[in-house]
């Protein structure tokens, strides 16, 4: 079960999750592009030292990239809890995850400091909140590189200023349906947010999953930045409501065919690839958001399209997998499951 | 999944093209990733290229001896590298470099200052001055809406504020 999954958020029907993080640096150190493992190995101790006195109820647990296997690797990434720029370099990079699983420090991925916090359902207000107090603490000890104009200095120029990237990964079937996916990132990129798939740059959608963020960290505030975002993913929200109930009106029967057909092959699949899993659980997903399918929670859905993947499906059957076991692994966990 | 192109190998490239607003998708594995013309990141046009190109492009289409030589004194990169890779070395390259980075910046934000979270130990004069120019723009809005009321209350704590901070100066 993954754990940030288990509150349930605002707008589930089409919002899975809220997810913020901020790009931070520190003065004295070269970028961990250009760093050797001393200076990550000693960087990460001064991180290890600010983050002990936390004055969080909740406690962090540190691990390094490279003391985990291949399969554990991909599975935090398919959990969303780490980036996939976190693995690049297994020698330098770790992190600290939160035990409720609501924030991380990731330690040298392509800046010395990511801090992530990651929310089921709709929730800017409370991610900002919590990333800002775990930014605030860590400065009182950390020496961030910092400028007056600029603002926080990080590696890659599209990042400078607030270092954020707050996004909302939204489940849009109906949209997809009727052909609103190009018109929608096409205007979106126009008031400098962009679309992507679920494992953020330069992934695939799928599922009907998409993730909403904004592109520019210079020039706007952070709660700007996160009000445009909020107002853009309301506008979603009543479309894709909009366009539910329409279809469900006027083309009943094909709509609760397609779901009730995925809902019979989740059942009873003896093989199945990731693909045409997550396929058919955004359509079952969509059967839960019209009110069509009722034994099912948005959480367990959720769980399930995680689980499927590659890398989680090996840790949940605890040993290396070839494609074809996978697939046989995977149609028994969904089975299981439903 | 398979490679489209060879359907042999698994796909380990994943290319999306956006050509006005038309989506088309490629997966293929990397052998045939590096035959393909489109693919090859090599070729002149590729994004990789078109982005650094972005980077040069601002600072004056002639390259420029003096600023490629630039070099900073912390980490060691200098200006050809950076405009190559695209990425700084560290915090010091932003210094090093900070001439040519302004139109960059426009370039890429659209803006070339920042306005948004200031860390409170670096400076709290700073955070004060970001405060009250965001007063300032409030208070023109106030009023363009004609609530002169309220405008007059604005401008007496835009006011106090800017004369606390000048006597914090002094």
């Amino acid at each position: 079960m993954v754990k940030w999954l288990e509150e349930s958020g605002q707008y589930k029907d089409v919002v899975v999750s809220t997810r913020i993080r901020i790009a931070r640096n520190l003065n004295n150190y070269r970028f961990p592009q250009r760093m050797n493992v001393q200076e990550a190995e000693k960087l990460t101790q001064e991180v290890l030292n600010a983050v002990k006195d936390m004055p969080d109820d909740i406690n962090y647990k540190f691990f390094k990239i490279n003391s985990l296997n291949a399969a554990e690797r991909v599975a935090y990434i398919e959990q969303h809890l780490i980036s996939p720029g976190l693995i690049q370099k297994p020698d330098h990079s770790s992190f600290l995850l939160r035990d409720d699983e609501k924030a991380t420090i990731m330690i040298n991925e392509e800046d010395h400091l990511r801090i992530q916090v990651l929310l089921s359902g709709l929730n800017f207000e409370e991610g900002w909140n919590l990333i800002n107090k775990i930014d605030d603490f860590l400065e009182t000890s950390l020496d961030y590189a910092y400028d007056d104009r600029f603002g926080y200095l990080t590696a890659c120029p599209t990042n400078v200023g607030t270092g954020l990237r707050a996004s909302a990964m939204v489940h849009i079937p109906c949209l997809s349906i009727i052909g609103h996916i190009d018109d929608m990132i096409r205007g979106f990129s126009k008031i400098g947010l962009t679309v992507r798939g679920i494992y953020g740059e330069g992934s695939q959608a799928i599922g009907d999953l998409y993730q909403i963020s904004n592109q520019m960290t210079l020039g706007e505030d952070e709660e700007e930045i996160m009000a445009k975002l909020k107002n853009v993913i309301y506008q979603i929200i009543n479309k894709e409501r909009y366009v539910r109930d329409d279809l469900l009106k006027k083309r009943k029967y094909e709509i609760e065919d397609r779901i009730f057909r995925s809902y019979g092959i989740l059942k009873y699949t003896r093989k199945i690839s990731s693909k045409e899993a997550m396929m058919h659980l955004s359509n079952v997903r969509l059967g839960k958001e019209m009110g069509i399918i009722d034994n099912m929670e948005y959480k367990q859905i959720e769980n399930l399209m995680i689980d499927i993947q590659p890398g989680s499906i090996q840790r949940i059957a605890k040993r290396e997998l070839d494609d074809n076991e996978r697939d046989i692994i995977r149609a028994r966990h969904i089975r299981q499951s439903i | 999944m398979l490679c489209q192109i060879c359907k042999k190998n698994q796909a380990t490239v994943h290319y999306t093209k956006i050509i006005n607003g038309k989506i088309e998708e490629l997966h293929v594995c990397e052998e045939c990733a590096a035959n393909n013309s489109e693919l090859n990141f090599n070729n002149p046009f590729s994004f990789h290229n078109l982005w650094t190109g972005l980077i040069e492009g601002f600072q004056n289409s002639t390259p420029n001896k003096t600023v490629e030589k630039l070099t900073c004194p912390f980490c060691g990169l200098d200006y050809s590298q950076f405009r190559e890779t695209g990425k700084f070395g560290c915090a010091k390259c932003y210094e090093t470099f900070k001439d040519n980075l302004i139109p960059l910046f426009k370039g890429i934000h659209g803006h070339d200052k920042h306005v948004g979270k200031v860390p409170s130990r670096a400076n709290k004069k700073a955070a004060d001055e970001r405060r009250i120019e965001k007063l300032k723009k409030r208070l023109q809005e106030l009023i363009d809406r004609e609530a002169f009321e309220e405008a007059a209350k604005l401008r007496d704590e835009i006011r106090q504020l800017e004369k606390s901070l000048k006597d914090n100066r002094e």
